[in-house]
């Protein structure tokens, strides 16, 4: 029997989190179970709502921005509940107690743990659900349940007896939900480890999804927003005379991010705010450079690292090592650039708002429109639409505030929508980093030492400020070695506010960390004179799903077999959200160009809900790290974010695209995360694919060839 | 005042002739299948087509939509080649979040409407303008194939 789990530790939220270092966000969230009973539904709990028609809906509590959930998480209920997983219907979640990520602490989507956070919790809903409906019908029949049993949304009892689902759920709703179920040997799942067709494609083949900015309100206005061109920076004085004059203009009001116009369509406000006149007070950064950030950096490195790990003598180790090596990596400022830019739509009245859009934080959102309007939590009604992308951007929910500041000004509801500029110039960009790596191989080329010492913002300082303790953030720290065996290791970071704000972006700091490491101990294979291959092999032997994932990758890679002309392959490794990945990349490089033909990719993560959501997530995961290691480049200068559209920051795109071939470990391991590890990993694979090619190391992102 | 023919329908709408199509067809005509992406001719979210034709909506005034067909995702089902790239999307399970999808489906339903048997490099001339940033192109490609072959 698989006993209640307590639904949240509440790492974060408990702890306070702040926005903006003031607005305090730990509100608590109704403890009502989320899934009001609709006319003619009940609820069995906050996940299953059962109609009369036999209408189930399965409540979907993470954002859905194309990494599966809405189809992930209703799998896991339905499996335990016994209802057709092709006839239901999922909602998004309102923010609420029961749907608190326990991993994360909050209602938040993020760190690749949706399946992780909700594989039990989930299956025990649907389980619970399941035996409610069991219990009305054998009261309903006068029978013990044991002779009751529930498949395809209806319960059969002895003599041929039914009942549907629908003709249960009102009586079921009434009874007190088990405190233990059994859940189900794996081998009799029906849908979990199937690789089943997602149910929200039709809707986004024929333009249906609503997406945040497809949004439309009765008597709803428009809005486009000037603001700093330097984050942080704040209006001095505008001059509106010529916008108000402008067709459709209804208001322009000063907010605490800019100058907003509200007009009857969207392109009249863009028009109209373009017509804007704004002094600004650029404010403390307006002088920020690239080259001043990385200097800073720089200085940072210098500075003593808060320590993560100490084994051994590392520095007597390398100072007596027959071959020391070292080396620096560096990684730049990336935008998140989801394709739907930021947007939000707000109805703030007197004693009610609704809030409606593309979001990855529902608490934080509640908390943020509460402070903002003044409202009672349960004043606000909260409603996430599908996302176009996320990426973490939309943990931080500066677009929701600036609507919500919008609606209350003018009273009426409206739709405020950034334009691409606005996204690109206004992100919370992925840091920026420096890492210094050193060793020591022996005489027979053996590593005796390895030390990592990384400094870049921290994200979590900002957002989170109570989780960075004795200078650590532990979300700086993310997959910072594989654990080779190699005698003396340190680790340590420094935090480096370097004034430009930094958020989670995909991989968080895997990215950083893994591109670093990967390539370093291929740096020390090639010291030794060794195969990376077999270098990293012989440091595993007590590693078996890391070495398992290696040599799988190796093997369907061909590593060792020769290749056509001009072209070589390299070789990384990583554990990142308990999942194992290795991954082989074959380039060649014409004109000082990289080419990627083709990303072997083996993959060891535990059970899996649904293989071809796995599989979606493996190859976006590829492109993702491909455009980083081709093109991602955020820089800086007189304090502004100089790219603004996609020619100045290039996405991947279909004729670049490489071949990838997917190989997935069996296992019965519990469920590790697909939706960040990937893009990773690929940099390091191709740095160390192009030194096999032409021996030049890639010790900078992007990746610019002599 | 000025009369759009949009998906086999003629429509009234009252906004300047400048407008970009884009927000005619999401604004005017509330039809939100047809995505702004950038504003900038650069990522294809807002494709659609004039008289068959694969355009960029977001940088096509109004007035040169008028009298000509346009045509969304809304309506492409209609078209042999809408209908079989919609099938193939659908088979293959191409979108991840969905948002670039529209625009990709417009382009490769233009592009199998002028050429059945699309080679590889046909199809990287003909979708490299439409970004996803989930990377759906593997399947996007596939996909295309699938439509082509009806294998």
């Amino acid at each position: 029997m698989t006993k209640l789990t307590n639904p949240a530790r509440r790492k974060f939220l408990k702890s306070g989190a702040a926005v903006g270092g003031s607005l305090v966000i730990g509100v608590s969230l109704p403890g009502v179970n989320g899934a009001q009973a609709a006319a003619d539904t009940s609820a069995m709990n906050a996940w299953v709502r059962i109609g009369a028609d036999n209408t189930v809906t399965i409540l979907c509590a993470r954002s859905e921005m194309g990494q599966g959930v809405v189809m992930a998480l209703p799998t896991l209920v339905a499996e335990e509940l016994e209802v057709d997983l092709n006839r239901i219907r999922v909602d998004f979640a309102p923010p609420g107690e029961m749907y608190i990520n326990a991993m994360l602490g909050g209602q938040i989507t993020g760190g690749s743990t949706s399946v992780r956070d909700g594989w039990e919790k989930l299956r025990i809903a649907g389980a619970q659900a399941r035996v409610m409906l069991t219990e009305a019908a054998a009261q309903k029949w006068g029978v013990d349940a044991s002779q009751c049993s529930a498949r395809n949304g209806a319960v059969t009892g002895p003599g041929g007896k039914k009942a549907s689902y629908g003709q249960l759920a009102e009586a079921a709703s009434k009874l007190t939900p088990p405190r233990e179920v059994k859940l189900k040997d794996p081998a009799q799942f029906r849908y979990v480890g199937k690789p089943l067709k997602r149910l929200d494609t039709a809707g986004k083949i024929t333009g249906k999804t609503e997406f945040g900015i497809d949004v439309r309100l009765p008597k709803m206005l428009y809005a486009s927003l000037a603001q700093c061109p330097v984050i942080g920076g704040k209006v001095a004085s505008f001059d509106d005379s010529k916008a108000k004059k402008m067709p459709g203009v209804k208001h322009v009001v000063g907010i605490t991010d800019g100058v907003a116009v509200v007009a009857d369509s969207w392109w009249q406000a863009k028009q109209a705010r373009d017509a804007l006149n704004v002094t600004w007070d650029e404010g403390p950064n307006k002088n920020l450079s690239s080259e001043g950030v990385f200097k800073g950096l720089a200085e940072a490195m210098s500075k003593p690292a808060a320590s993560i790990r100490q084994q051994g003598d590392v520095a007597g180790a390398i100072q007596s090592a027959a071959k020391p090596v070292r080396a620096t990596y560096q990684m730049p400022f990336l935008s998140h650039s989801p394709l739907e830019p930021m947007n939000f739509t707000a109805d703030v009245r007197k004693d009610s708002a609704l809030l409606i859009g593309s979001i990855q934080f529902q608490q934080m959102a509640l908390g943020m429109a509460a402070a903002i309007t003044g409202l009672k939590p349960e004043q606000i009604t909260i409603r996430t639409t599908y996302l176009g992308g996320g990426f973490g951007r939309r943990i931080d929910l500066d677009y929701m505030a600036q609507a919500v500041e919008i609606s209350k000004a003018i009273g009426a509801p409206v739709k405020l929508v950034w334009t691409r500029e606005d996204d690109m110039t206004h992100d919370f960009y992925r840091p920026a980093s420096l890492t210094e790596m050193s060793g020591g191989l022996d005489a027979n080329g053996r590593p005796v030492a390895l030390s990592l010492k990384m400094t870049s913002p921290s994200v979590t300082a900002r957002l989170f400020p109570p989780l960075v303790k004795d200078g650590v953030d532990p979300l700086m720290t993310e997959a910072i070695l594989v654990p080779y065996d190699i005698p003396n290791q340190s680790v340590g970071t420094v935090i480096h506010d370097t004034g430009l704000r930094v958020g989670y972006l995909r991989s968080v700091s895997h990215a950083l960390n893994v591109f670093a490491n990967e390539s370093f101990i291929d740096e020390m294979a090639a010291a030794a004179g060794k195969d990376p291959y077999q270098f990293r092999l012989s440091l595993l032997e007590k590693q078996p799903r890391f070495a398992n994932v290696l040599k799988l990758a190796a093997e369907k890679a061909g590593w060792g077999k020769p290749l056509p002309n001009g072209r070589a392959r390299g070789i990384a490794l990583m554990e990142g959200y308990e999942t194992y990945m290795a991954q082989v990349a074959e380039v060649s490089v014409e004109n000082r160009q990289i080419k990627v033909h083709r990303v072997v990719v083996a993959v060891d993560l535990g059970r899996m809900v649904n293989p071809n959501i796995v599989e979606q997530q493996i190859e976006s995961n590829i492109v993702f790290g491909l455009t980083a290691l081709l093109y991602g480049d955020i820089t800086l200068k007189d304090g502004r974010v100089q790219q603004t559209n996609f020619n100045t920051y290039q996405l991947l795109r279909m004729p670049e695209t490489p071949k990838i071939e997917m190989h997935i470990v069996k296992s019965t391991e519990k469920p590790g995360g697909i939706g960040e590890p990937g893009m990773a990993l690929l940099p390091p694979a191709v740095a160390n694919a192009v030194y096999a090619l032409n021996g030049q190391r890639l010790r900078t992102m992007p990746f610019r060839l002599a | 005042m000025a009369n759009v023919e949009i998906n086999g329908k003629t429509r009234n709408v009252n906004v300047d002739p400048s407008t970009p199509l884009l927000w005619v067809i999401r604004d005017t005509l509330g039809m939100t299948g047809t995505k702004f992406g950038c504003g900038a001719q650069l990522c294809g979210a807002c494709t659609v087509h004039l008289d068959g034709k694969p355009v960029r909506s977001c940088g096509t005034p109004l007035s040169a939509a008028i009298g000509k067909k346009i045509t969304t995702i809304e309506g492409i089902g209609a078209s042999e080649a809408g209908k079989k790239v919609q099938a193939a999307w659908a088979a293959l399970d191409v979108p991840q979040c969905g948002y670039c999808q529209s625009g990709q489906i417009m382009s490769a339903a233009a592009l199998l409407a002028a050429n059945p048997k699309p080679s590889d490099a046909d199809i990287d001339g003909a979708m490299a303008g439409n970004i996803c940033r989930c990377g759906t192109y593997p399947r996007i490609r596939a996909a295309i194939h699938k439509a082509a072959t009806g294998a």
